[in-house]
């Protein structure tokens, strides 16, 4: 097989060496070769991706050797044995640095493996290295980051939105042939929206957090971010699974991805989704094209009632951020990162560290969420945030006794200029308008190509789904992508 | 609402954050703003609601309680800005 690494999936990678058609390392050699061209460009240079943070060169180039020499004894741990992967540079490994793309953290080695990371790696999995974030997983666009904004391999005068805008870039521009991100309030689906790629946020609860760097605890989850849906479901298969040592995971049985009758799948279309304000003309009509798409698979499409919309950014931005400034009060330049060379008492140490090493989002957010919580507007926020989530849970959990999965934009537009909304911090939170709920009711939700607007630039759609069902989800997607060819173009 | 320097102070105080003078404004004008977009959720009753704190129903789940830890503590300490043997260091922090 003649290795493309743009063009060719993770499985049709790990088929071929299976097949002792290629080697791991050869493979990871050529992405590892075409990240380092990327990552060695002057910081100024407009080309320039800056998918990644970090590159693991030796460290990948030994875990290939190792997968290679099982697979050549015939002891291929898992189908993807040997496969490169990026992570999102929120998830600890032992090897190379973990940063969340903050300056706070640099240089940060962390202590041990996240539970995905040791899933991967029992399944011979190769990690290339980390790729680079809106800090903390703060922002949409990934211009919040320490390390430089990474442009959108479709326009490289875009954003490749956020925050796993580097996982998504390196995908898209054939730097890696799958990738992990995590998603809080839309930070897989929307950058896989803006790049052309398929990303699940899974089931909260089906992938362990140990060893995720923590933002919104009770909204964060680990997922793929992939070509195709196949290549979704087959690293989904491999990080999802109950850890001990996350509290928060329950998953019992594993994820069912077999196929499925399309004509047995009722599709809800709440037509309120489609008359928002901020909702492009371009962006409607792929995503209805992809209704009538899975009407011709013989799915039926059905309009439904799903209230609250509105009430999704206000509620998710109360409790995203009483979460956070709760979780990032552990950055204290005493046990890790960075400390303020000014600091002359124990005073300093905590103020003047969180002062230069946060950037301007993640205070703003932490600042929001110390009000949130703090006596006096604690009911008049907190408490009615949760409330109102709850009410939203039940306004899905109504929807979905309707239909199976929910049809709906990932994005209200195609991926926008960088630069364009960084200064105005409400328009940035709007971006993730469609997906913030996913996240407050744990439901499974997906993003995956379905056509191309303005400019040529991609469009998702996104289907939610009952909980635990992220391998119909995707099994949906499966049999949509056997009847389009979207998700087979790719950047110049 | 309006934000006056008290309140921003006093925020950046329990978040740990020392804000210049412009840095103050800056974020006295976002949180107005934000705030301002978040009186949307008063157009809601939720009298009497339950509060969801986590997606699912959460219940207790007991294990046994088996050290499975190691001794990290050479790792643990690898990260620190400043340490002493087997501590980490900071300034003094009582005065003698």
């Amino acid at each position: 097989m003649d290795l493309d690494l743009k063009k060719s999936t993770a499985l049709e990678i790990a088929k071929a060496i299976q097949e002792r058609k290629l080697s791991s390392p050869e493979v990871t050699r050529a992405y590892l070769d075409a990240a380092k061209a990327d990552f060695e460009k002057a910081p100024g240079d407009t080309t320039k991706i800056n998918a990644y943070a970090s590159l693991g060169e030796e460290a990948a180039m030994a875990q290939a050797q190792a997968a290679q020499k099982r697979i050549d004894a015939g002891e291929a741990p898992s189908p993807l044995a040997g496969v490169p992967v990026a992570l999102k540079d929120i998830i600890c490994t032992t090897e190379g640095t973990t940063t969340a793309s903050s300056k706070i953290l640099t240089g940060f080695r962390a202590p041990y493996d996240a539970g995905v990371v040791d899933r991967m790696r029992a399944a011979g999995l190769v990690f290339l290295g980390k790729t680079n974030m809106d800090e903390f997983a703060m922002g949409s666009s990934t211009e919040t980051s320490h390390l430089g904004i990474t442009r959108n391999p479709w326009d490289t005068a875009r954003v490749p939105g956020g925050s796993s805008g580097g996982s998504a870039a390196a995908v898209a521009a054939g730097l890696a042939p799958f990738a992990l991100g995590s998603d809080t309030g839309g930070s897989i689906r929307q950058p896989c929206a803006l790049t052309n790629l398929t990303g699940v946020k899974p089931t909260y609860g089906s992938v362990s957090r140990y060893g995720l760097m923590a933002y919104g605890s009770s909204l964060d989850q680990i997922g793929p971010m992939a070509k195709d849906a196949a290549d979704a479901a087959a690293l989904l298969a491999v990080i999802s699974g109950k850890d001990e040592r996350d509290s928060t995971s329950v998953m019992e049985k594993p994820f069912d991805f077999s196929d499925i009758n399309m004509k047995e799948i009722k599709i809800g279309i709440p037509r309120n989704y489609f008359g928002m304000p901020g909702l492009a003309d371009d962006v409607k009509a792929c995503v209805l094209g992809a209704a009538e798409t899975f009407r011709a698979l013989g799915a039926k499409a059905i309009d439904i009632d799903l209230p609250l919309i509105d009430y999704a950014v206000p509620t998710y931005l109360i409790i995203a951020c009483a979460e956070a400034s709760s979780n990032l009060s552990r950055y204290d330049g005493v046990k890790y990162g960075y400390r303020s060379p000014d600091a002359a008492d124990i005073h300093d140490v905590y103020y003047k560290t969180r002062s230069e090493g946060f950037g301007t989002e993640v205070k703003r957010r932490i600042i929001l969420g110390s009000f949130v919580l703090s006596s006096g507007y604690f009911d008049a926020y907190y408490k009615k945030a949760l409330q109102v989530r709850g009410l939203i849970r039940a306004a899905f959990d109504k929807a979905l006794e309707g239909c199976d999965m929910i049809l709906s934009p990932a994005t209200p537009t195609v991926a926008f200029e960088i630069g364009g909304k960084i200064q105005d911090p409400i328009a940035m939170y709007l971006a993730d308008i469609y997906t913030t709920s996913v996240n407050l009711t744990g439901l499974p939700g997906l993003a995956a190509p379905c056509g191309f607007g303005e400019g040529g630039l991609p469009v998702g759609m996104q289907l939610i789904g009952r909980a635990w069902e992220d391998g119909r989800l995707l099994s949906a997607v499966k049999a949509y992508q056997g009847a389009t060819d979207f998700h087979k173009r790719w950047p110049a | 609402m309006k934000i006056d320097d008290r309140l921003i102070e006093y925020l950046a105080d329990l978040s740990r954050l020392e804000l210049s003078g412009e840095e103050k404004e800056a974020r006295k004008k976002d949180l107005e703003d934000i705030l301002a977009y978040m009186e949307k959720l008063g157009e809601l009753d939720t009298q009497g609601l339950p509060e969801m704190t986590h997606p699912f129903e959460a219940q207790n789940r007991f294990r046994e309680d088996e050290v499975a830890n190691r001794d990290r503590r050479e790792e643990l300490l690898g990260g620190a800005p400043d340490r002493s043997g087997p501590y980490f260091r900071v300034p003094r922090a009582v005065e003698e």
